[in-house]
């Protein structure tokens, strides 16, 4: 007696543990994701540790990482078109350092490095320097440049993403939210038509032996690992694409949502077939009995019946669809440009993380922007499974 | 363990190869390989007549373009001094020497000189460092084999790849949009290229990013306006590979093996090993079996251009 109490008490502490184990550890990922990511909002887009700094005598004082990355890069080479005097734009950076002076005027172990700078940025009023924090002078004549950290709109409504540009690396997430977006949009549309038809193909109609064939292979569909689909998807989606609109390339949007369609499939399927399948006998043996055909059935009480089950079945594999990172990675072309129309390259926020993560210096500022992607992610999906529950629980009613 | 692309016999295969390289099974490798390196520890230790064998233990760590290299070099040295234990980390050169600094790494393999300013912390910590080039590596430029365009200066790269030239027509070939493959921005590659043929110009935003080498092959060959770059090794028939010119168009070098040896393709980089100058009596039968014959005879099998 004793002895069955105890067993009991123990199993029922190790249920208790093993599920607020998994609680917690759910709370602590989101804890952590939102942590990370909100954390971008108070980063500079200027790597850790360096400063720009201008001539005192330059009348720019401020400068967007936008402008930044555009001088830099040779976009911008005139003061005048960042609201400057008429002069070309002159970088300098350790490495041209080495190229005016001599190994004597920067000091055997360059302690003589920091006058070097001074002397360069007080005789050229065109400069522009990027360079470590630890070798401008301590009482420095030229003007530091101050970078505000990114802001939500430059996040959210920024049109360029280029992580790893230096000096001002630009964080633009538009393209990537409408690229995963727009996959997934099209995603559903293919995928819930078929997907409806076949669910009452099968349950509705199909023979006995027709479903024998049919279930296993379309649950086949369920287990492909998502690379697989994506090398087929690469291999044999993506040239078909190309020809068939006659494009200059043919990893698009629509390649995507085709593989994302095909993935999605099997959720639709088997969940609004059980929904179908759960109507009631008598409710369609009346629709019968008062003269109504097998399809005037199906159409007008079945349906109807199973629509909230139909619409879980829809969201769920929605759901599948938006997360979805492999296949996606390698079909779609992952250029970061706001997409036009179906028939052009996007770059998705799962692929964006998955492709960069790896890469990306821990705590540093693209680390962040990642997390912050992550929850734009983590909303999307949020809502989606909010709407299963809602719709679920209006069904109990 | 061959390296992944030496297994390729076909573009499938060299996609999914080089694919696995991209999902870090580079990484399990090497885990595999350090609990090979403790297998033969243990043997070592249980047969004494070959306690006399050279015996190195040191980390490698760095540059993932080094990585493939590297693991091959330690396990080959491995095999060959029984109770070596060499083990190889990838992370990117910048790692690898900010490793070698704090002393976390015995030596750091790297795709790019050591910058100034790690040259500059070096000294602020008292070492200093000595600088051994293992092997080159050199990049070719791709196009579908049905492009007319056969030859291309840097300037013209430049353009094409920072987006002011968009139509191959503009570069002596047909009129047709030009698609450009990159490899991810993570990659060592992305930023070889970018500072070696784009002069540090940011790639045109509508690049296509394609997350392993073997995925630009892919789709430079099935893409008629494509264009990309890969690894030396990469190159195989279905894909063009381009001459090019750092003279404005005054000659023009096939990428080969010879051409990168001799120095005359110009976009090529050696891969360096840097050690601390006091550790050199302990690495050096290691560094020296790398420079050997049989260590560079590894290089060219794996792809690499060999340095002597």
């Amino acid at each position: 007696m004793i002895l069955k109490k105890t067993i009991e008490r123990f199993s029922e502490g190790i249920l208790f543990t093993s599920s607020t184990v998994t609680t917690v550890a759910v709370l602590f990922i989101v804890i952590f994701l939102f942590k990370s990511g909100i954390s971008l909002f108070k980063a500079s887009p200027i790597e850790d540790g360096y400063s720009m700094a201008l001539n005192s005598n330059n009348p720019v004082k401020k400068l967007t990482s936008s402008q930044v990355k555009d001088i830099f890069n040779g976009d911008i080479i005139n003061w005048k078109e960042v609201g400057g005097k008429d002069q070309e734009i002159q970088i300098f950076t350790l490495d041209e350092l080495s190229a005016v002076y001599t190994e004597e005027q920067m000091g055997p172990n360059f302690e003589l490095l920091s006058s070097c700078v001074e002397d360069y940025v007080s005789k050229n009023e065109n400069v522009i320097t990027f360079i470590d924090n630890r070798y401008y002078p301590k009482h420095f004549s030229g003007y530091l440049l101050k970078m505000p950290p990114i802001s939500f709109k430059e996040f959210f409504l920024g049109r360029e993403w280029y992580p790893t540009a230096t000096p001002a690396a630009q964080f633009g997430a538009l393209p990537l939210i409408l690229g995963t977006l727009w996959v997934t949009l099209l995603a559903i549309l293919i995928a819930l038509p078929i997907g409806l038809i076949t669910a009452i193909y099968m349950a509705e109609i199909a023979s006995e032996r027709a479903r024998r064939i049919f279930k296993p292979v379309i649950e086949l569909l369920a287990g492909i690992p998502s690379v697989v689909y994506g090398f087929f998807g690469l291999v044999v989606l993506v040239p078909a694409i190309q020809q068939l609109f006659g494009l200059p390339v043919g990893e698009t949007a629509l390649a995507g949502s085709i593989i994302l369609a095909i993935m999605a499939l099997p959720t639709i399927i088997t969940v609004s077939e059980d929904a179908i399948r759960a109507t009631p006998v008598s409710m369609k043996e009346a629709s019968l009995a008062l003269g109504a055909s097998h399809w005037q059935s199906v159409q007008y009480v079945v349906l109807p019946y199973a629509k909230s089950g139909i619409m879980a079945a829809f969201i769920l594999g929605v759901g599948r669809a938006v997360g979805e990172t492999m296949a996606v990675l390698m079909v779609t072309g992952n250029a970061a440009v706001m997409p036009h129309s179906f028939l052009e390259p996007v770059r998705t926020i799962p692929a964006t993380i998955a492709a960069e993560l790896g890469e990306a210096p821990f705590g540093g500022t693209h680390f962040k922007a990642l997390f912050a992607l992550g929850i734009i992610l983590f909303i999307i999906t949020f809502i989606f499974n909010s709407l299963v529950e809602m719709i679920k629980s209006k069904n109990n009613q | 363990m061959k390296r992944a692309h030496k297994l390729t016999l076909t573009q499938a295969n060299n996609y999914l190869a080089s694919y696995m390289e991209y999902l870090n099974v580079k990484i399990k490798k090497n885990e595999m390989k350090k609990s090979l390196v403790a297998l033969g520890m243990v043997i070592s230790m249980m047969t004494p007549s070959m306690m006399n064998a050279q015996k190195v233990n040191c980390k490698v760590k760095g540059s993932d373009t080094c990585l493939p290299l590297s693991q091959k070099f330690a396990e080959v040295y491995g095999n060959k001094n029984p109770g070596s234990g060499i083990s190889v980390i990838g992370g990117g050169s910048g790692v690898g020497l900010s490793a070698l600094i704090s002393g976390t790494t015995d030596i750091a393999q790297s795709s790019r000189k050591m910058k100034i300013s790690e040259k500059m912390k070096m000294t602020d910590a008292g070492k200093s460092v000595k600088e051994v080039i293992i092997a080159y590596d050199a990049l070719a430029v791709i196009v579908n084999p049905s492009n007319p365009v056969s030859k291309m200066t840097r300037e013209q790269l430049e353009g094409i790849f920072t987006g002011r030239i968009t139509n191959w027509n503009q570069v002596g070939g047909s009129n047709m949009k030009i698609i450009v493959y990159s490899r991810e921005t993570s990659s060592g590659t992305y930023e070889f290229f970018k500072e070696h043929v784009m002069d540090k110009k940011n790639f045109v935003n509508s690049a296509l990013l394609m997350p392993a080498t073997g995925a630009v092959v892919q789709s430079v060959s099935q893409t008629k306006g494509a264009i990309g770059y890969v690894g030396l090794a990469y190159v195989e028939k279905s894909v063009k590979a381009l001459n090019v010119s750092y003279d404005n168009g005054k000659t023009y070098v096939t990428p080969n093996v010879a051409n990168a040896k001799s120095k005359k393709y110009p976009i090529t980089r050696p891969l360096y090993y840097y050690y601390l100058t006091s550790a050199s009596a302990k690495l050096n039968s290691f560094v020296s079996f790398i420079l050997s014959s049989e260590g560079q005879k590894i290089v060219l099998a794996e792809g690499y251009i060999p340095v002597s």
